[in-house]
């Protein structure tokens, strides 16, 4: 089971963190911390595995973003690296070739396409097209209730 | 038309009147956050946002609260406090809008934890939107569920789970199949419920929900037997599914490169393997599936590689026929030539759990894992030196040593010192012969430089110390090594060894036997410019004066340039430098015919192999209970032998002289000798500066003397019946066998001055003792010898007559103190003696010890402030300096106070000492 999913810049800013296992916000912030820095100092010669505490962090690199996941000692890393680019493959779709900007700005939206494609730190759905299916609809749902109009300053803007 | 936009413009003004301003949209202040140029202006910003976010909650403004909330979500990821969101996510959630609820959920798992407070409320809401008609909003709800649920929220929605497991719409089933899975992993005995409904679901044709469930039933099988022998029956289904899966033709919704639906195929794969783990039965139904799978799967890309890599871990847990493991341990023999790093990492963590079961399959990839150790990746060259060796073996020693030699020469300086401990280890445990022993110790020293760790250096003297046949030859390999190396100071390590074996043997070396020519000045030269030399450290420094004192016994022509070398340390700024630098000199100056004796080599360092090989045979498991049976009631005669036997062990006979009967003396004699010889002290200088803590002067003089024995409440015939008994039994203790039963009595051997520096020692020494005091001669401290050369000593009695006769003044359970006359300050109306003071047990430690003593009004007695008033753990000893005044020569008598507290109970002690030797004290 993945415990948490960290997504952050080459400057260390974290864009997106989804926690499967609950800590206190202070621990979060620590782990993040440790990792965020660790892995901006790896070479890009080294692999994308490494041994953190009894939990094995796998990590890729699409761009500027750095994408980190946890998980157990029986979990598969190279599977686990499948499933960051499913992800990054499911937000260049939904985007269109997304970028770290596109990512910012839209933070829910990514956080929305996460949950469909992993669900309790495990992989939900392994279909693309079902989860940006789903996206579409509850997307449809929100357009539908906001009121469009003179006044456009609605939803979230 | 232009009327008509007239009118939206007065209608626009009027309402953006009447209504307050629309708050900042969310993009906008991303963006304003992302133009503050300094942290400074960036907190601003948030600031002034986070006040104006409050405000809206206050107002329980509901059109805004969405915005506001993912406004804070925003803040909340650049690390700002948003605590005070959690409420308004509740609310949300509880709003009818999809808007609402899909921020609303989003806020709550990022912002709530498994804390008590919001637990009644988001469960409510939870168990609402659980029973919502509207698919996205169940969805929503088992997502929130499925990552934060709690022990207590799962309890309390665990049957709403379980209603959707069994619902129509595949959607909703895989959400709740996960649900359950985060369920059972948190109360694991709610299992049960979701039994019936799995058994259908592991039969579903939808990938999604499939995946779903073989994760649910993997995590319910490795919790419950029950569980476990239920679902084992299904691995004929199980295998069914995947043969499926591999077989059929391209589907392009699950297809990755050329990959049937990997995500669903290692599942399967490992949830196989948690139903066939050591089970035959089990492993024939999935052989045949294994083997096609290991065969079969398109290994040019990452995905194939992580089937293969699940199905490699599947053969090793099941109990795969032979041929099988084979395969499996040969597709990570090519993970190792993959180009992929991540590959060849998980190949060499794999086989490094692999090696146990199987270490001829792996054996045959040695020359691959060899070549990964000049990998670019330092974390694969690190796991294959881990590997390399777990697979050293005895036909294999050569090349790989001399692999990892190479290894070591060129790696990180953070992975040195393992790689060469690690070394170390591999040559004690595989060396055919000493000789090759030390070469590789010496070839280890000259690779990692500075990097090794101190038992390296201990461990090659221990080595040497103790092979009298490769000794000439080891002095000049080292001293050539030394040589040849291009900067002493990168070598340090090195250097010491060599300095301790030309220390020890440098008359091998100038002999001219050896195979190098070397001339005695040479050898002065590189010491003195090693000593002088700004980059050498301390320790090296402590090395090679003491080498250079050894020298001079050695090689006497050389005397007198050493004495001139080490004379110009007499005022080195180092404490310990300096004492050993006047020490020597006053060794030259006063004391020469010490010289030759105490400079003797030291007799052969006990090795730690013997004490293994010992250890492992048969006597072994006697042994590991001698220290037990000894304090007990084995009869004298037969322990003797045992005892020496394990005379190297200081720790097993501090024990047996806590509980040593007067019998055993002889017996514990013999041992302990040998005890001496593993003790190392270069009494470091601070015992002689320490002593300014307390001042206890009870200077003596006839009145006060009677004060002090007032304190003990009584004259000094007075006998106490608590210590009665101990009394006895000190007291019927013959002195002869107890002097030398105890550390440093009387007859102090001429043997040896330790060459090897403290610190550097601990490694192989496990337990220091102080034995002779610091202030009065040689801190540099002297052992005895082994048995046979007290015999000589005896004889050379007089040259120790520093010393007189030492007595055990006192023993109780917790403690024992001897007095020790020091004859050289000593005079024939005052007599001076240190008081050492230790514990028997090393795993006891003595606080506040306070010594007190008194004597009849005849003699004069002063007290020196103590060394301290702490015995630690694991030795030492307190010392005091007392004076006793005897201008009458009277007979001593002295009366002894002693509080102290041990194991937290102070204990209080009062004893007399009368039984002086008639010549006690006098030379």
């Amino acid at each position: 089971m993945m415990h948490f999913m960290l997504l952050f810049s080459r400057q260390g800013k974290l864009r997106l963190q989804k926690w499967y296992v609950a800590h206190p916000e202070k621990t979060r912030k620590k782990i993040t911390r440790e990792l965020v820095t660790t892995i901006l100092s790896r070479k890009p010669k080294m692999c994308s595995f490494l041994e953190w505490r009894d939990l094995k962090v796998v990590y890729k690199r699409y761009a500027s973003l750095y994408f980190c996941c946890a998980i157990e000692q029986q979990d598969n890393e190279l599977l686990t690296l499948e499933i960051i680019h499913r992800y990054v493959e499911l937000l260049d779709k939904y985007f269109g070739s997304v970028c770290e900007l596109d990512i910012i700005f839209n933070f829910e939206k990514a956080y929305f396409i996460l949950d469909e494609l992993l669900l309790g730190g495990e992989v939900q759905e392994t279909s693309k097209k079902n989860v940006l299916k789903a996206i579409a609809a509850q997307d449809l749902l929100q357009e539908e209730e906001t009121p469009q109009g003179f006044f456009e300053d609605h939803g979230l803007g | 038309m232009e009327v008509a936009n007239t009118i939206k413009q007065v209608i626009n003004d009027a309402v953006e009147r009447v209504r307050m301003p629309a708050p900042l949209r969310l993009r906008d202040l991303i963006r304003m956050i992302r133009a503050a140029r300094t942290a400074a202006e960036e907190r601003e910003v948030v600031n002034r946002e986070c006040a104006s976010i409050r405000n809206t909650f206050r107002e329980e403004d509901t059109v805004w609260r969405c915005r506001s909330v993912a406004k804070l979500l925003y803040i909340h990821m650049l690390g700002y406090p948003a605590h005070f969101g959690q409420l308004e996510c509740l609310k949300l959630i509880a709003s009818p809008r999809f808007t609402d609820k899909r921020i609303g959920y989003l806020g709550a798992m990022l912002l709530l934890d498994e804390r008590q407070d919001t637990h009644l409320l988001i469960t409510n809401v939870l168990k609402n939107d659980l029973n919502s008609d509207a698919q996205f909003v169940v969805g929503l709800a088992l997502c929130t569920l499925g990552t934060i649920a709690s022990v207590e929220m799962s309890r309390d929605l665990a049957p709403e789970v379980e209603k959707l497991l069994k619902s129509s719409n595949a959607y909703l089933r895989k959400k709740a199949a996960l649900c359950a899975f985060r369920i059972v992993r948190k109360v694991p005995e709610l299992m049960e419920m979701f039994l019936p409904a799995c058994r259908t679901l592991i039969a579903e044709k939808n990938h999604a929900v499939l995946i779903t469930a073989v994760t649910l039933v993997t995590e319910m099988c490795e919790r419950s037997p029950d569980t476990f022998n239920y679902f084992k029956k299904m691995i004929p289904t199980l295998v069914r599914t995947m043969k499926t899966l591999i077989l059929s033709g391209y589907s392009p919704e699950h297809d990755v490169s050329g990959v049937s639906d990997p995500f669903l195929q290692v599942k399967l794969l490992r949830l196989l393997r948690v139903l066939g783990r050591g089970d035959h039965e089990a492993a024939e139904a999935m052989n045949d599936l294994l083997a096609q799978v290991a065969t079969n799967t398109e290994t040019s890309k990452n995905v194939g590689n992580a089937i293969l890599y699940e199905t490699v871990h599947a053969i090793m847990d099941v109990q795969s026929e032979s041929g099988l493991r084979v395969l499996a341990v040969n597709i990570l023999g090519r993970f190792l030539l993959n180009s992929d790093k991540n590959i060849r990492y998980v190949a060499l963590t794999t086989l490094q759990k692999t090696v146990q079961l199987d270490q001829n399959a792996v054996q045959r990839h040695r020359s691959t894992v060899l070549d990964c150790l000049k990998d670019p990746d330092v974390s694969i060259r690190r796991r294959a030196m881990e590997l390399c060796f777990q697979l050293v073996t005895d036909s294999n020693l050569e090349i790989m040593t001399r692999e990892l030699l190479q290894f070591l020469g060129k790696t990180e300086p953070d992975i040195k010192s393992t790689c060469a401990s690690n070394l170390v280890s591999i040559a004690e445990r595989y060396a055919p012969n000493p000789s090759w022993h030390f070469h590789t110790l010496l070839e280890i020293l000259q690779a990692a430089g500075n990097y090794v760790r101190e038992d390296v250096v201990s461990s090659t003297i221990q080595l040497i110390s103790d092979t009298p046949s490769i000794q000439p030859d080891a002095v000049a390999c080292l001293w050539e090594g030394t040589r040849s190396v291009k900067s002493m100071e990168d070598c340090q390590p090195l250097v010491q060894v060599c300095c301790w074996s030309v220390g020890e043997y440098g008359d091998y070396l100038l002999s001219g036997n050896a195979e190098v020519e070397v001339e005695a000045d040479q050898v002065l030269d590189c010491f003195q410019q090693m000593l002088w030399s700004p980059h050498v450290n301390l320790v090296t420094r402590q090395y090679c004066i003491l080498a250079l004192e050894k020298l001079s016994a050695r090689v006497p022509e050389c005397t007198d340039r050493i004495r001139t070398i080490v004379a110009a340390f007499g005022s080195h700024l180092n404490v310990d430098m300096q004492q050993r630098a006047v020490e020597f000199g006053a060794l030259c100056r006063s004391y020469d015919h010490l010289r030759g004796p105490l400079l003797e080599r030291m007799p052969p360092i006990p090795g730690e192999r013997e004490a293994k090989a010992v250890e492992n045979g048969v006597e072994g498991q006697m042994q590991d209970d001698l220290g037990d049976l000894l304090i007990g009631d084995l009869p004298g005669e037969s322990t003797g032998t045992v005892v020496e036997s394990r005379g190297n062990d200081s720790n097993a006979l501090l024990d047996l002289l806590g509980g040593m009967e007067p019998g055993e003396h002889d017996i514990i004699h013999e041992a302990h000798s040998n005890v001496n010889q593993s003790l190392f002290n270069l009494g470091n200088a601070p015992s002689s500066i320490n002593n300014a803590s307390t001042t206890m002067n009870n200077s003596g003089g006839g009145g006060s003397g009677l004060d002090l024995l007032d304190i003990f409440g009584g004259p000094s015939e007075t006998s106490i019946p608590a210590t009665e008994p101990q009394q006895t039994a000190v007291n019927s203790v013959p002195l002869p066998s107890l002097a030398s039963s105890f550390p440093t009595l009387s007859n102090m051997p001429s043997s040896l001055f330790a060459t090897v520096p403290s610190s550097a020692v601990n490694g192989t020494v496990s337990n220091q003792y102080e034995l002779i005091p610091g202030q009065f001669f040689p801190s540099t401290f002297f052992n005895l010898s082994k048995p046979e050369q007290l015999a000589n000593l005896a004889e050379q009695d007089n040259i120790m007559s520093e010393y007189g006769k030492s007595m055990l003044a006192y023993s109780d359970e917790s403690v024992w103190i001897i007095l020790v006359p020091l004859l050289a300050y000593s005079a024939s109306t005052s007599i001076v003696l240190q008081v050492r003071i230790g514990c028997k047990s090393l795993q006891q430690q003595i606080t506040d010890f306070v010594f007190q003593a008194a004597v009849p009004k005849t003699l004069q007695l002063t007290l020196d402030p103590p060394s301290g008033t702490t015995i630690n753990k694991g030795g030492g000893v307190i010392t005091q300096k007392i004076t006793i005044g005897n201008p009458s020569k009277a007979v001593l008598k002295m009366k002894l106070k002693l509080t102290y507290t041990v194991n937290g109970s102070s204990q209080e002690k009062l004893h007399d000492v009368y039984d002086f030797p008639p010549d006690f004290g006098s030379s």
